[in-house]
C-alpha cells in the first residue's frame, strides 16, 4: 500500500519537474499567438499578426543576418582553433601544457560582460568598435572552449592503433591525417561545431558590448526592441527561435545521426 | 649514382642478407628503464619468428622497432638488407597485425585491405583484382561491403590479415593477434595464419605471452626477459634443452627435483636425486665442484610412475588427479620437489585407477631427458 503511494508521489513529482521545466518555453508560446497588443496570460484572442510583425521588422531582420554571419565566422574559426590546440594538448608533453589548456579555458569561468568589457575597451583604442571583425574576435574566444573540449575529448578516444595501422600500410602522415584521423574524429568536429554555433547564436552579454547598430545580433536587437515595446512579437520571434532550435536537431538527427554526433553510440 | 657505389651497395645488401629482418645491438630506454639491451636478432627469409616473454619483458617493443613506431638508442635495424633506423613506419615495406585488429571502422572490408594498395598508388583495376585475391586467401569472398562491426571476431581478424598481406610486405608484424579470440577460434585462426604464411614465405615477427601458441607456431622462438634474449631456438630445442631456469619454468610445465651434482661424463652431467643417479645434458651453466646441489628440471611428460622400489628416482604419495581428457595429470607430494608436489602426466587414463589417491608411488624419469641448473 505504502508502496503504491510512494510510487504515485514520484510519478507527480517527476511531471512537476518536468512541467517546470517546460513551463517557460509554453507560456511564451501561448503568448505569442496572443491577439492583443501586450504581453497578458492567458490570451482571450488569437493571432499570427505578431509573428508577421516579427519577421518584418527591420532590426529582427537585420539582427538575423548579423547573427548567422557571426555564428558562421567564429564557429568556424573556433572549430580550427580549437581542434588544432586539443591536437598539440593530446598528443604533446611539454612544459606548461596544464597553463595553456587553462588558458584556453577559462572562459568558462570569466564572466561574458568581462570579455566584452575588455573586448570593447581594446577595439575601441585601435578603431575598431564598429566592425564585424572585433564581434567575431569576442565570439571566438567564448566558444573556444566548448569546440576544445568535444574534440579532445573525441581525440581522447580515438584509439591510435587506427593511425598506426594506417602508417603501417604506407599512408604518410598526411594521408593518415585525411583519410583515418579526421573522419574518426568528424563526429567530435561536427558537435563541437553545432554547440558552437548554437552558444555564440545566442549569446547577448558579452555582444551588448561589442556590436554597433550596424553589426548587433538578433539577441542584441530583441533587448533593444524590449526596452521600447512590450507586444507580443518578442514571444513570436522566441517560438521561432525554439522551432529553428528544434528543426535543427531533427535534421542532425536524420542526416548525420544525432546518436553519433551527440558521441552517445560507440563508433565500433 | 655512379657505378662503384651501386655496386658497393648491392654487396652490402648481400652481405647483410642471411637475415631478412636483422637487430644489431639494439638498446631502447624509457626514462630510467631499459625496455631492450642490446639485443641482436637475425631472422631469416621466410622464417616465422617468435617472440615469447611475460608482460615488460622487451618482446612488443622489439616489434615497435621493426614497426618504426620507436626509434632505438642505440643500435641497427635492418630489412632485407637495408638500415631502417631512420625511415618512417609508411616508408618500410612491412605489414601488421594489432591485438585489437585497428580495422578502419570507417571503410568496408575491400576499402580496409584497399588502404595500403592506395596509399601506393596502385591503379584501380589492379587493386581491385589484387583485394579480391588477398580475399579469397583469407576465405572472406563475398564479404567486400561488410563494415567491420558487422563481422565475427575471428572474420575481423581475417580481414585484417588480408590488409597487411595484401601490400606483399617484406616481413609481417604480428602483435598478439590471438588474444581476443575464444580458445577453439583461436587454435583454428593459428592453423590458417600459419598455413598462409608458409605458402606465401613471408618472413614473419610474431609476439605472444603464451608459451603453448609460441612451440606450436614458430620456425624458431627467442625467449625475452628484462630486454635480453635469454635463449633462441626451435621450439624442440626451447622446451626439451632450455638454458637456464627463467626458460625452463616459463616455458611449458616444470618439475623441479633438488639433487646434487655427481660427476660429469663427457656431455652428461649425473645427478644423484635422493638414492638414485640421473644422467642429464650438462647445461652450460654447470661448472660447479662435485656434491654441490643442482636443480633438476624435468617435464611431467618425462616422469613415469611405477611401484616404489629402490631404483627409482624419488617416491611419493598421489594427492590429486586431475582428468585432462586425453591425459591425466597426477599431483605427487614428494619431499625432493621444491615446491613439495610434482606434476607426472601420463596418456590415457589408466593412472586413475592404477594409482588411486593416497597410493605409493615410485617416480622414475625418462632417460636422457631433464636438465640440471646450478
Amino acid at each position: 500500500m505504502y508502496q503504491r503511494l510512494l510510487v504515485f508521489v514520484g510519478r507527480v513529482a517527476v511531471l512537476l519537474i518536468l512541467g517546470f521545466l517546460v513551463l517557460p518555453a509554453a507560456v511564451v508560446t501561448i503568448a505569442a499567438f496572443n491577439d492583443k497588443a501586450i504581453l497578458s496570460f492567458p490570451p482571450q484572442a488569437w493571432s499570427l499578426r505578431w509573428f508577421a510583425k516579427a519577421i518584418a521588422y527591420q532590426d529582427f531582420r537585420e539582427g538575423f543576418r548579423n547573427g548567422l554571419i557571426v555564428t558562421a565566422w567564429s564557429s568556424s574559426l573556433a572549430l580550427v582553433v580549437g581542434a588544432m590546440f586539443a591536437f598539440v594538448l593530446d598528443r604533446y608533453r611539454f612544459r606548461f601544457r596544464k597553463t595553456i589548456e587553462a588558458i584556453l579555458l577559462s572562459p568558462l569561468v570569466i564572466p561574458h560582460f568581462t570579455v566584452g568589457l575588455g573586448f570593447l575597451i581594446l577595439a575601441a583604442q585601435v578603431g575598431w568598435n564598429r566592425t564585424y571583425f572585433i564581434v567575431i574576435a569576442c565570439h571566438v574566444v567564448l566558444v573556444l572552449p566548448f569546440v576544445l573540449r568535444s574534440v579532445y575529448i573525441s581525440l581522447r578516444n580515438l584509439d591510435q592503433g587506427y593511425e598506426r595501422a594506417a602508417a603501417s600500410l604506407g599512408a604518410s602522415p598526411s594521408r593518415v591525417l585525411a583519410t583515418v584521423t579526421l573522419p574518426l574524429l568528424l563526429p567530435g568536429l561536427v558537435s563541437g561545431w553545432l554547440f558552437a554555433a548554437m552558444l555564440s547564436f545566442n549569446e547577448f552579454t558579452a555582444s551588448l558590448f561589442v556590436t554597433a547598430q550596424r553589426t548587433q545580433t538578433l539577441p542584441v536587437a530583441m533587448y533593444n526592441y524590449v526596452r521600447e515595446f512590450a507586444d507580443p512579437s518578442m514571444a513570436a520571434l522566441s517560438v521561432m527561435y525554439i522551432a529553428g532550435t528544434a528543426g535543427l536537431i531533427v535534421f542532425a538527427n536524420a542526416y548525420l545521426g544525432l546518436g553519433k554526433v551527440l558521441n552517445i553510440e560507440q563508433s565500433r | 649514382m655512379n657505378k662503384a657505389a651501386d655496386t658497393g651497395a648491392r654487396f652490402r645488401s648481400i652481405a647483410a642478407n642471411d637475415g631478412a629482418v636483422r637487430f644489431d645491438a639494439v638498446t631502447r630506454r624509457f626514462g630510467e628503464i631499459t625496455a631492450l639491451n642490446e639485443v641482436s636478432l637475425s631472422i631469416r627469409q621466410g622464417e616465422f619468428m617468435t617472440l615469447l616473454g611475460p608482460s615488460g619483458c622487451g618482446k612488443t617493443t622489439l616489434l615497435n622497432l621493426a614497426a618504426g613506431f620507436l626509434g632505438p638508442d642505440s643500435g641497427e635495424i635492418r630489412i632485407a638488407g637495408e638500415r631502417m633506423n631512420d625511415v618512417p613506419t609508411y616508408r618500410r615495406e612491412i605489414g601488421m597485425m594489432f591485438q585489437n585488429y585497428a580495422l578502419f571502422p570507417h571503410m568496408n572490408v575491400a576499402g580496409n585491405v584497399a588502404y595500403g594498395l592506395k596509399a601506393r598508388r596502385v591503379p584501380k583495376r589492379d587493386r581491385d583484382r589484387r583485394v579480391e585475391q588477398a580475399l579469397a586467401l583469407v576465405r572472406l569472398t563475398g564479404f567486400e561491403d561488410r563494415m567491420p562491426r558487422q563481422l565475427s571476431g575471428g572474420q575481423q581478424q581475417r580481414v585484417a590479415l588480408a590488409r597487411a598481406l595484401v601490400i606483399n610486405p617484406a616481413v609481417l608484424l604480428l602483435d598478439e593477434p590471438f588474444s581476443a579470440l575464444d580458445k577453439n577460434l583461436r587454435t583454428s585462426m593459428q592453423l590458417e595464419l600459419r598455413e598462409i604464411q608458409r605458402k606465401l614465405n613471408v618472413t614473419t615477427i610474431f609476439v605472444t605471452h603464451d608459451q603453448g601458441e609460441a612451440l606450436s607456431l614458430s620456425d624458431r622462438l627467442a625467449v625475452m626477459s628484462e630486454g635480453r634474449i635469454r635463449q633462441l631456438g626451435t621450439p624442440e630445442e626451447i622446451y626439451r634443452r632450455p638454458c637456464d631456469r627463467f626458460v625452463a619454468s616459463f616455458v611449458g610445465d616444470a618439475n623441479v627435483l633438488r639433487g646434487r651434482l655427481d660427476g660429469i661424463e663427457g656431455t652428461m652431467a649425473v645427478i644423484a636425486v635422493g638414492i638414485a643417479r640421473v644422467a642429464v645434458p650438462r647445461a652450460a651453466s654447470m661448472d660447479v665442484a662435485a656434491s654441490a646441489p643442482v636443480d633438476l628440471f624435468v617435464r611431467p611428460e618425462h616422469l613415469t610412475m611405477t611401484e616404489a622400489t629402490e631404483s627409482c628416482a624419488t617416491s611419493g604419495t598421489v594427492v590429486a588427479h586431475v582428468y585432462q581428457g586425453g591425459y591425466v595429470d597426477t599431483y605427487v607430494e614428494c619431499p625432493e620437489s621444491s615446491r613439495d608436489r610434482l606434476l607426472v602426466r601420463s596418456g590415457g587414463n589408466q593412472a586413475l585407477t592404477r594409482w588411486p589417491i593416497g597410493s605409493r608411488v615410485g617416480i622414475s624419469i625418462a632417460t636422457g631427458e631433464g636438465v640440471a641448473f646450478a
